[in-house]
Formats: structure tokens, C-alpha cells, sequence
């Protein structure tokens, strides 16, 4: 068997499981073997018949589940690994999907490759994976020497393809759970603020880096963006550190992966770390003064000045533009 | 309070990747060094804690010799102790056996609360704070970006798709740290000096047998194709007909 642990979020599978469930599909079918699903939570059977095209899906369905228990999702996870003896176990490549692979990994003492972004199959079996590095900005090809071998994908990898053919069996999975199950478990939920278009939901986003040089300064990215249609504005790590922005503006490595149509990258150097958040815009333009800065080797469109004086000119412009 | 805070070295890459000719590494050759922003603010977080609560905060990493140098960072910044776990070959270490050895260095130093980056900043592996967790069998939460500590529990949130989990554990307990949950402080002149008189514990452990095995590390191809625009203000009609060409206005 090949084993998916799908993340379940409001009643709904989130892109990164479709796409968990399309690469399993997919790696079951070159191993030639039965191709099973795991979902776990409070409400979630009746998301299994959705699940077509798949042979089992197994169901750990307890009303005690008010959100993510990460240490009785892990122990029901490796309770169905040792029950069905799967060869391969994929989860998704998210917070949730680490989270639990790597808890089952060391509750049965087996290696865990996360974020990968490519199986290699040979005669039925897994010879090796390609995973992220750096956030994904390199690449490592690997081998997974234990067995069962646990692996997470790396979103945005796979696209996702929709559940089709035969209803799948459906098995119910009960485990007995004790209290120290329980032990990390939420006690609340804090709903975010909704302020305006988010840096993942904007088609552009203006970016600014050092050569900003203030936290005032992003007020004319700010007036930049609310002359573009659907504009959000993000940072580098230098803004962010420097107080000039807050770091869930962050954009690269350790902050958002953003994808929008057009990424504006202002007085920003262009950082492997940086670029990682951002490499999967459509275009990227970059306004810097340098014009060696490595940006360039990394954008579709450049403009070498003074971005203090390109962009009062560029919202001038538009201004202009727009009145007309 | 007794904090731990765990720490990797890594190459300070910048601009872009050279690997070795095998391949196999990324190529240090005039690079800097540098820890992972997480753990940066992992760091950070212990110190304050620390200030705050009393006791003490003790770095420590699984590396080189040259390691020391982000030991001595973190003792510089406020932290009062060091401990390197020597493994000049620690790139070949994988997550499991970097956790078993981490787990059975700390286990009799009877650390209250047990701080990792979410994930590190090189291999990103996302497990070797939650397999130490499992080692010590200890709760542990993942991914972190607010913690409190009230008397012998631990008040820690998580930030989700459409909000914040909040999770409140009993201590000891061990959470692994995403960059936001605080701003790191900059080392004063006089902590990078008395840093460098402050003695690193070193200690060797077995390294058990490799589960994940690196066959070759390669660049994702980029593929974009530079149009200069033009050279400051005289730009702006260029760039305008761009955006109007990707719907942007
Ligand atoms: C493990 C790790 C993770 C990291 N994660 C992130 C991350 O998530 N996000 C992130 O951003 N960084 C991250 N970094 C940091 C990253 O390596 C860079 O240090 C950072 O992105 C640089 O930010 P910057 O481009 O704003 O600054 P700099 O590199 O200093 O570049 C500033 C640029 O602005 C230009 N400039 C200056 N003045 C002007 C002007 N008036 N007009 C036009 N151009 C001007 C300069 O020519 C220069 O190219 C990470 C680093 C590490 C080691
Ligand atoms: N060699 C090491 N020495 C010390 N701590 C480490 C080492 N490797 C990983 N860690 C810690 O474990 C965290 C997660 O690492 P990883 O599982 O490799 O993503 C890192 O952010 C560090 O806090």
C-alpha cells in the first residue's frame, strides 16, 4: 500500500492534500500498488466518498478532535502505518503535514525526507527523492533507507488533478487514546485580523528592501499599490528587522511565498533567501540602482536608479493616467 | 529557569549558490556563517525569557570547531553557556541522529523549556526539535510565534490558515521557533568581548547510522530573460505600458 495522510480544513481537503493525493496516486500506480488515505480529525468521514479513485480511505473520526491534537493524530497515524504496512507514507509538505510525519518518524524510529518534489521509481520501489533545501532554492537528491519511508511534498510541486473513478472502501481506524494523548492539544483560537489584500491573495506585490532606507518611505509603496489593481505590499528581511515593516510583510525563506502576476522589487539586492518567496511570480520587475545587483540575473524587467526618484515619477504617472 | 536553545551553522550565501565539484556541498570558500533566522529569534526568546524569569539560557550546536563562532554569537547576545557536541562532519549527520545525540547530551542537564528553529536553514528538515521532544518524551509544539511562560506552564500560539492556535502546555516542554515571534537584538561591543572568555563545553557522542543518505545537490534552473527598461524617471512610460500589459492597471 501507498499511504496519504491528508490534512482536513473546514470540512474541505486544501490544495496542498488534492495535491498530496494526486502525487500519491501517482507513485502508487508506477508501484503498482493499493493506493490508501488517512484523515483524521473531528469531522471528516464525510469527506471520504469524495475521495475517488482511491481503494481505502481510513477514517479516525473522534468528537474530543477540537482542532489539530498533535500527538494522538500522530499516534492514530502510526497505529495505521503498523496496521496496513504501507511501503511509502506522503503527507503533505505544510506546517500540519511535517508536524505529524515528523512525530511518527520518531515514534517508529524511521527516516523522514520533507518537501519533496520529485520520486524516482525503479522495479516497484522508491530509489530516491529530490528535495527542497534552502527553503527551495536548492535542490538535494536523496535516499531514504528505512522502511516504511515517510515523505512530505512540497507544495506548489504537483499540480493537483481531481478524484476520479471507483467510490473507494471505507474503514473506520479507532485507537484508543489516553489523556497524555492530549497532553499538547488548543485551547483556543484567536480568528486573524482581516486587513486588506493579503501578500498570497494579491496579482501584484510591491516589494521593498534596504534601498527604501525608511519605514516612511514605504508610505509611497503604499500609494503605489493602491494605484494598481489588487496590490499588497511586502519587504525583505533587512525592512522587516529594521522595524520599518512588520514581519508577516516578510517575503523569502523564513517569511511568505507569494505568486502573484507581477512582483515590484524596490532598492531590494535580490538574496537567494529573498528570491525563494517570490520565484514563483509570473514577472518580476526590479528597480535598483546598482546595476550589478544580482536581481537582475533574476527578473524579467529591470530599471537601474534611484527608486526614490522612479517611483514618485512612476505614481505621478499613474495618477495621470488614471485621472484621464 | 534552565533554557536550551539549539543553534546550526550554515553558509551566509547571499547572492547566489557554488557547490563543490563532487557536487555534494555548497561551497563555503569565502563565505560567512550564519545561523537560521528562527533560530536566531529562538535565541532571542531564550534570552528573554531568561531576563525575564530568571536562571539561565545555554546555546548549543552539533558541529565543526569553527561552530564556536555561532556559539560565542549567542553568548554575546546574553546567553550565559555553551556546549558544542563535536561532529567536524556534521553535514553528514541527518536529522535522527543529530536528535539521539542532541537528547542524550541534554537529558541530564534537566533544561526547563527547550527551544529549536522551526526548521533549519539549510537541509530544512522540519524534525529534529520534535524527534528530541520524543527522545526526552516531552510535549512539544511546533512552528511557535508568541510564547509566555506563567509559572510552570507554557502559553504558545501557532499561527494557521485563518487565525492563531493557541496551545498551553506544562513545563518541561520544547517548541520550535518561526522568525516574527520576536526581533533579535544586535551584540553590544562588550558582549562580543566577554564572549570570547567564556569557555564552550565540548563533549563527543556516537553518531548512529544514517536513515536519510544525500546523493547530490543541483540548482533549480531559474529561466528568466532581462529586459532593461531604461535608466531612472525615464523608465516610467516603459514601465507603465508593462503593467497595463499584465493588468495591473
Ligand atoms: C537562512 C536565511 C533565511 C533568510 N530569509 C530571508 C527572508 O525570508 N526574506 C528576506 O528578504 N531575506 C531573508 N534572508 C536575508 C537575505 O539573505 C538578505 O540579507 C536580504 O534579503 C537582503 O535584503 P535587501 O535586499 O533589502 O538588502 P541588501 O542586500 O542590502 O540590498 C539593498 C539593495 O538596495 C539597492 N539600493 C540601495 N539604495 C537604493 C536606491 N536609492 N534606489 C534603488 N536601489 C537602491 C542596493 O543597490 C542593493 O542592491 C535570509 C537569510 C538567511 C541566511
Ligand atoms: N547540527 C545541529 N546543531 C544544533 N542544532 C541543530 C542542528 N541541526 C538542527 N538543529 C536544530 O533543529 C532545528 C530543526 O532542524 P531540522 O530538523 O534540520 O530542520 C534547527 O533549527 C536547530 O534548532
Amino acid at each position: 500500500m501507498i499511504l496519504a495522510i491528508l490534512e482536513a480544513q473546514n470540512k474541505a481537503l486544501p490544495e496542498a492534500s488534492l495535491e498530496t493525493a494526486t502525487a500519491a496516486r501517482d507513485v502508487a500506480q508506477k508501484t503498482n500498488d493499493t493506493l490508501g488515505v488517512l484523515l483524521i480529525g473531528k469531522d471528516v468521514r464525510a469527506l471520504a466518498p469524495t475521495l475517488k479513485g482511491i481503494q481505502i480511505v481510513l477514517v479516525a473520526e473522534d468528537q474530543q478532535f477540537n482542532g489539530y491534537v498533535p500527538e494522538a493524530f500522530a499516534k492514530i497515524a502510526a497505529e495505521a502505518i503498523m496496521k496496513k504496512s504501507p511501503k511509502i507514507v506522503l503527507a503533505p509538505g505544510t506546517d500540519w503535514g511535517n508536524d505529524v510525519l515528523a512525530r511518527v518518524a520518531a515514534r517508529l524510529n524511521l527516516g523522514f525526507a520533507s518537501n519533496c518534489t520529485e520520486f524516482f521509481i525503479e522495479h516497484g520501489a522508491l530509489k530516491r527523492v529530490t528535495r527542497s533545501n534552502w527553503g527551495g532554492s536548492l535542490l538535494e537528491d536523496l535516499e531514504l533507507l528505512s522502511n516504511p519511508q515517510l515523505l512530505t511534498l512540497q507544495p506548489h510541486a504537483v499540480p493537483a488533478k481531481p478524484c476520479e473513478g471507483a467510490a473507494p472502501t471505507i474503514e473506520d481506524l479507532s485507537v484508543p487514546l489516553h489523556d497524555k494523548d492530549f497532553r499538547v492539544r488548543v485551547k483556543a483560537m484567536i480568528p486573524s485580523e482581516k486587513k486588506g489584500i493579503s501578500l498570497t491573495d494579491a496579482k501584484v506585490v510591491i516589494g521593498g528592501g534596504r534601498g527604501l532606507g525608511s519605514a516612511e518611505a514605504f508610505t509611497m509603496l503604499e500609494e503605489l499599490a493602491s494605484l494598481l489593481n489588487n496590490a499588497a505590499v511586502g519587504a525583505t528581511r533587512v525592512a522587516t528587522n529594521n522595524n520599518w515593516r512588520p514581519h508577516s510583510d516578510q517575503i523569502g525563506q523564513t517569511g511568505a511565498q507569494i505568486a502573484p502576476d507581477l512582483y515590484i522589487a524596490c532598492g531590494i539586492s535580490g538574496a537567494i533567501q529573498h528570491m525563494v518567496g517570490c520565484k514563483s511570480a509570473k514577472k518580476i520587475l526590479a528597480i535598483n540602482k546598482d546595476a550589478e545587483a544580482p536581481i537582475f540575473q533574476r527578473a524579467d524587467y529591470g530599471v537601474v536608479g534611484d527608486l526614490h526618484q522612479v517611483v514618485p515619477a512612476l505614481i505621478a504617472e499613474l495618477k495621470q493616467v488614471k485621472g484621464a | 529557569m534552565k533554557v536550551l536553545v539549539c543553534v546550526k551553522r550554515v553558509p551566509d550565501t547571499g547572492g547566489g549558490f557554488k557547490l563543490t565539484a563532487d557536487g555534494m556541498r555548497v561551497d563555503t570558500t569565502n563565505l560567512d556563517f550564519a545561523i537560521s533566522p528562527h533560530e536566531e529569534c529562538a535565541v532571542e526568546e531564550a534570552i528573554r525569557i531568561v531576563e525575564k524569569h530568571g536562571g539561565n539560557a545555554t546555546a548549543l550546536t552539533l558541529g565543526p570547531v569553527a561552530a564556536q563562532e555561532q556559539l560565542r554569537e549567542a553568548i554575546a547576545k546574553g546567553v550565559n553557556s555553551a556546549v558544542r557536541l563535536e561532529a567536524e562532519d556534521y553535514e553528514s549527520w541527518d536529522p535522527a541522529a543529530t536528535a539521539q545525540a542532541i537528547a542524550e547530551a541534554v537529558k541530564p542537564m534537566g533544561f526547563d523549556l527547550l527551544l529549536f528553529g522551526n526548521e533549519s536553514a539549510d537541509t530544512c528538515n522540519y524534525q529534529v526539535g520534535l524527534r528530541v521532544a520524543h527522545l526526552l518524551d516531552l510535549p512539544c509544539v511546533t512552528g511557535i510565534k508568541a510564547l509566555e511562560i506563567q509559572d510552570s506552564r507554557a502559553i504558545a500560539k501557532r499561527e494557521v490558515k485563518d487565525g492563531w492556535e493557541v496551545y498551553e502546555v506544562a513545563l518541561p516542554a520544547v517548541f520550535t521557533v518561526k522568525e516574527g515571534i520576536n526581533n533579535p537584538r544586535h551584540p553590544s561591543l562588550r558582549g562580543i568581548m566577554s564572549a570570547k572568555k567564556v569557555p564552550i563545553e565540548q563533549k563527543k557522542l556516537t553518531k548512529q547510522p544514517a536513515q536519510l543518505a544525500r546523493k547530490a545537490l543541483k540548482k533549480p534552473h531559474e529561466g528568466r530573460q532581462l529586459e532593461i527598461l531604461g535608466q531612472g524617471p525615464e523608465a516610467v512610460p516603459k514601465i507603465v505600458a508593462k503593467l497595463r500589459e499584465l493588468g495591473a492597471i
